[in-house]
């Protein structure tokens, strides 16, 4: 077990940077005797980009409310930026900004107002730049414009970007934005992406749930996938992806598959796999260039070779056997 | 490195902070359309009672109804009284047992709450914020009767020194300073009823429930209160000296009776506010 404020390794191997986010054995046990959270070790190191992956129900947002002092854990520990909670939650929630579950405001003020009524609230923030600090963070999302509409005039876009100006109403150390993109359009999408990348450039540590993969892979630093209240994975993603087992595929003309096929089984590749013209195994240690040279001399119309590494996704689908968003 | 050198260090609350709360608070309760539209009826009982009474008053009718409504069309302050008088069985526990009533589960319901304790507000401080924004309302809704009622009571039959139940008379300003302390004396009989709505609001993410069961709460007092057989409990329901305000129009108000009436207000306010405590301090917010 590694000390969970440092996540250092019990071996006393090289300290690692200090961590954002570290639980131990985090459980949660609801009354009805369902098991939301099981016994989870979230390692989320300062500075990081953590996707937090897993389909409807698989335990994130339940997790993302232990976190955040919302909900007792029934057993377990969990530190945010080195404070534990709940109890430290009044030292380190300044320091926080958070998306829950989606955006809720008071649906007859209008965007400002409920910001100024967010800012009110905080016994830490400065009355005096309140003003200028809720402008900002509209700005910043591209909510500007419609600051004095009602929020339930808001789209439901609208209302996503009003949260995350929430949770920018003042500098953070850390944000954690429970499925920030949720009812966004791909524009909309790709604009948090970037203001998640702007925000990690600058050091804050991110922490963003998903149950689309594909949507936030791209900006993360780390991965962590949850499934059934269980962390089944976690880690730097490029370590993580490296473990998967690359796959050549040769696309070759219709009568040349039998060729290639008896080729790539002379090289020592196995699985083996045919699919139309393309031909396919498991590259092993062979070479990728060593493979084009044995085709092109066999005489194999070689008309397309690539070498792929198994994405996430399909990493997660071999942990679980399972498609990626079936709710559970 | 151990615990204690990555601990956070220890945040202090701005000077003022708390009063920003309040403020925000108070804005968000007396800004509500809903709210204003409560208070605005309320208004309304005694400017429609005196519309009533003045137009009936050169008709047999005149001086006659129930509690303090025949006296009105004699002296305009009696139409305070006898608009609390009949906004206290009902109007009056339905308007505040809404707004204490959906003073955290409105919150939960609307999915605020969760922002409001990540911001973070400790809970503590919260509830005793929401517990002044219901106790405002209150003020605000016996204010609203009040204050309508003496100046429609003034523009329809004029003020004049009121005669006591005893039938001694008294001067215009010892009248007023009477009347006075009836809408304070009804003000603060409301207090164990917010504390009650603010235990029912912790309790659930259904606003529509907490009101229910508040305003329920002072029916049944109200009605159990009315049977003999129950004599032994009545002194300990939340409406038994609601109508003790009485006392302020005796040459000598029984001040032992208006103690017991602010000391039962103050142990209702004392038991429910402190299950509201427990209950809210402690609960997971899962809404």
């Amino acid at each position: 077990m590694t000390d969970p404020t440092t996540g250092a390794a019990p071996s006393g191997a090289a300290p690692v940077a200090p961590l954002a986010i570290a639980t131990d054995g985090l459980t949660k046990r609801f009354r009805s005797g369902q098991v939301a959270v099981a016994g989870i070790d979230l390692r989320v190191p300062r500075g990081a980009v953590y996707g937090f992956i897993g389909p409807n129900g698989s335990g994130k947002t339940t997790t993302i409310r232990m976190l955040l002092g919302l909900v007792r854990p029934t057993s377990g520990r969990a530190f945010l930026l080195g404070g534990e909670m709940p109890g430290a939650g009044a030292d380190v929630l300044p320091r926080v900004g958070a998306l829950v579950e989606g955006p809720a405001f008071h649906p007859y003020l209008t965007g400002s107002a409920n910001l100024a009524r967010l800012d009110a609230s905080d016994a830490t923030a400065d009355p005096r730049t309140a003003r200028q600090r809720a402008d900002e963070a509209l700005d910043r999302v591209g909510l500007g414009a419609a600051a004095g509409k009602p929020y339930r005039q808001y789209s439901l876009g609208m209302k996503q970007r009003l949260g995350l100006a929430a949770a920018l109403l003042r500098p953070r150390e850390l944000l954690v934005l429970d499925e920030p993109t949720n009812g966004l359009d791909p524009q909309g999408t790709r604009e948090v992406r970037n203001l998640v990348r702007e925000l990690a450039e600058n050091g804050t540590t991110v922490l963003v749930s998903s149950h689309l993969l594909a949507e936030i892979e791209q900006v993360c630093s780390h991965i962590g996938i949850m499934s059934g209240g269980h962390l089944l994975l976690q880690g730097d993603r490029a370590e993580l992806t490296a473990q998967g087992l690359p796959r050549l595929s040769v696309l070759t003309s219709a009568d040349h598959v039998g060729a290639a096929t008896e080729v790539l089984t002379g090289l020592g590749l196995t699985d083996v796999q045919t699919e139309g013209a393309t031909v396919s195994a498991l590259l092993g240690a062979v070479p990728p260039e060593k493979v084009s040279a044995a085709l092109v001399h066999a005489g194999v119309d070689l008309l397309g070779l690539e070498v792929r590494r198994p994405n996430l996704e399909q990493i997660f689908v071999e942990l679980t056997g399972e498609g990626f968003d079936v709710a559970r | 490195m151990s615990l204690v050198e990555t601990a956070p260090p220890t945040v202090r609350p701005l000077r003022g902070s708390l009063l920003r709360l309040v403020r925000s608070e108070l804005r968000l309760v007396l800004g509500r359309r809903r709210n204003l539209v409560l208070l605005l009826g309320l208004a309304l009982v005694p400017l429609l009672l005196g519309t009533v009474l003045f137009l009936s008053q050169d008709t047999a009718l005149d001086g006659q109804g129930p509690g303090f409504v025949g006296r009105v069309t004699g002296n305009g302050l009696f139409l305070v009284v006898a608009s609390l008088f009949l906004c206290l069985p009902f109007l009056l526990p339905l308007t505040i047992g809404i707004a204490s009533g959906d003073a955290v589960a409105g919150e939960a319901a609307a999915g605020t709450l969760r922002y409001l304790l990540t911001v973070p507000v400790a809970r503590g401080r919260l509830l005793a914020v929401k517990a002044v924004g219901a106790l405002t309302f209150a003020a605000a809704a016996v204010a609203a009767i009040a204050v309508v009622g003496i100046v429609a009571g003034a523009a329809f039959f004029g003020l004049r020194g009121i005669t006591l139940l005893s039938g001694t008379t008294v001067s215009l300003g010892d009248g007023i300073l009477r009347i006075a302390a009836v809408v304070v004396y009804v003000g603060l009989s409301m207090t164990g009823l917010v504390a009650v709505g603010l235990f029912f609001s912790t309790l659930t993410e259904v606003p529509v429930g907490a009101m229910a069961a508040t305003v329920v709460t002072a029916i049944v007092c109200g009605v159990l209160d009315q049977l003999p057989q129950l004599a032994t409990i009545a002194p300990a329901l939340l409406t038994h000296h609601w109508l003790d305000f009485a006392e302020f129009l005796r040459l000598e108000p029984d001040w032992g009776v208006l103690g017991q009436g602010l000391a039962l207000q103050a142990a209702w306010v004392a038991i429910f506010g402190a299950l509201a405590w427990s209950r809210f301090t402690t609960a997971d917010v899962s809404s």
